[in-house]
């Protein structure tokens, strides 16, 4: 047995790849308190396995424009006040999931295993996927190089950053599809239930230790490579589901610093 | 001297929530070095008007016209920063400042923000901090001010822009009423100073700021408006403050709520353009 075969590369390129992409969207997940929005785009993800699936088309592309199609959904619908957006997030969360697992149940000649979509299978990773990993990787570069006072602007006042001058809305949902990307990608090495951990528990973590808002940048960008790294050898050579295993090992990171007193 | 041309004009605005029609026929003008106290009941319509004055919501009818490149100094009512972030009120105030850019998207403007350090102009910080007294707050997280503090924070904040224009939501909300008089005063001075228009929401409905050019009175349409009545005239509040209360005012309404659509729906418009 080699110790280290190719496909645990393919797995460390994407799962770094991931932990780089997925903090700096989960810090301003967590800032402005929208880690349900993560969770339903999760959920619709799966969605887009079954439509894929079903039409026989790519299966990584399909979730990717599925998500994206659901992120733009749910951004138009918020602006309607009539339900609670907690309300909105839980019935698309839920419906998009059971309306992908009828699709799924549907298709008789399909033999899938949902456990690999629903907690990751870092067997599955593509070249195709770490191509569009370090592509997002790029677009949120730019993304946050261009926009990084107008996120913290609409994180602390959406209409004092309007008057202010930032285009609001199209910051908003430039940041949406971004994360409706991070996600799609993001299900084949930690899984559509796990998917939000990944995001939140990072920035949390590194709230403890940071002062500013760009010091819990780079410290939760630090967290989630490591839980990453660490969790893939623990999964490797424990032979753990790969997912779990860098989850556990952010919340381990998470409660040791809950330990510390935040600046 | 600056054009007399207005800042803001707002012309015939009516809003309707679904079938509830909160603003109907609402005009108002504001000038460099205007003051405008807008004040109403609640439920009048003053957080709608305001809305629609800043461009935050597009009224069902009416127009509203900003002068080109208007740059407008906000203080919102209050403001909720969730503990998660963490953010120095320093940090806070600098970034209301504008990065010697304005929103474009050009290749060549998008190429440049790549690659440039953002380049705040913090000279005035220091000063305005002073003004308000709140330099010892500024390396304190934002989060653990107290109410009181946050109000001079977010003043600042809109005056570090040097804007044109200072909108004011309800700035001396929950503040006694020497601290009133103060901030009205420094107030008074800023308009001096930076030679700005301010317009300032207040459900007080009987004591404005001294200086204010013009007091409009709101209640889904404008009651009536004029100048507000020095405090030295009226008797009562002279013995309480002893004659010495500066910046406060009161306001006398002209109106009553039978008549009022009829007799002073429509003169407003006259009186804006005195002073």
């Amino acid at each position: 047995m080699e110790w280290f075969p190719s496909f645990m590369l393919f797995a460390l390129i994407g799962g770094l790849g991931l932990a780089l992409i997925a903090a700096p969207l989960g810090v301003f997940v967590v800032w402005q308190r929208q880690s349900y929005f993560g969770a339903t785009l999760a959920h619709s993800a799966l969605l887009g396995v079954s439509i894929g699936l079903f039409l026989e088309t790519n299966l990584t592309l399909t979730v990717v424009s599925v998500s994206l199609l659901i992120a733009w959904a749910i951004f138009h619908l918020g602006h309607y006040k009539q339900l609670s957006s907690d309300t909105l997030l839980g019935i698309l969360a839920h419906s998009s999931l059971a309306f992908g697992l009828i699709i799924i149940s549907l298709q008789e000649n399909v033999q899938i295993d949902l456990m690999s979509y629903l907690f990751g299978d870092v067997l599955s990773i593509t070249e195709t996927d770490l191509f569009l990993i370090a592509m997002i990787g790029l677009l949120i570069a730019i993304f946050y190089r261009l926009h990084w006072s107008d996120l913290l602007n609409i994180t602390l006042n959406p209409e004092l950053a309007q008057v202010e001058g930032v285009a609001v809305k199209r910051v908003q949902l430039q940041f949406i599809l971004l994360l409706a990307l991070m996600i799609a990608l993001s299900m084949k090495i930690v899984g559509v239930l796990l998917v939000t951990s990944l995001l939140i528990i990072p920035a949390a973590a590194a709230r403890r230790l940071s002062n500013s808002p760009e010091k819990m940048l780079w410290i939760s960008m630090l967290l989630a490579t490591l839980s990453v790294l660490l969790g893939l050898t623990l999964s490797y050579f424990a032979d753990l589901p790969t997912g779990p295993a860098i989850v556990l090992i952010a919340t381990v990171f998470f409660l040791l610093l809950l330990t510390k007193k935040a600046p | 001297m600056q054009t007399n041309s207005p800042l803001i004009e707002a012309l015939n605005i009516h809003h309707k929530f679904g079938d509830k029609t909160v603003l109907s026929n609402v005009s108002l003008k504001i000038h460099p070095k205007e003051i405008v106290t807008l004040i109403g009941p609640n439920g009048a319509g003053k957080s709608t008007l305001l809305k629609i004055l800043l461009g935050l919501i597009v009224p069902s009818s009416g127009t509203t016209q900003h002068k080109k490149g208007l740059n407008i100094g906000f203080m919102p009512q209050k403001i909720q920063i969730d503990a998660t972030l963490p953010m120095s009120v320093e940090r806070f105030l600098l970034l209301g400042l504008k990065e010697n850019q304005t929103v474009s998207a050009s290749p060549k403007h998008i190429f440049k923000r790549l690659f440039s350090t953002a380049a705040y102009d913090s000279t005035g910080l220091s000063k305005i901090a002073e003004e308000l007294n709140i330099q010892f707050l500024l390396q304190q997280p934002i989060q653990q001010v107290s109410g009181g503090e946050m109000q001079r924070i977010l003043l600042a904040r809109a005056l570090i822009r040097k804007p044109e224009l200072l909108v004011l939501d309800e700035p001396v909300q929950g503040v006694d009423i020497q601290g009133q008089a103060e901030l009205y005063q420094y107030i008074d001075r800023i308009r001096h100073q930076y030679g700005c228009g301010i317009l300032m929401v207040s459900h007080d409905l009987h004591v404005v700021m001294q200086h204010t050019d013009q007091v409009l009175c709101l209640n889904q349409h404008i009651c009536c408006s004029g100048h507000p009545k020095s405090v030295s005239q009226s008797p009562a509040f002279q013995t309480l403050f002893d004659g010495k209360q500066e910046g406060i005012a009161l306001y006398e309404h002209h109106h009553d709520n039978s008549t009022c659509e009829h007799t002073h729906g429509h003169t407003h418009a006259d009186q804006s353009n005195k002073e």
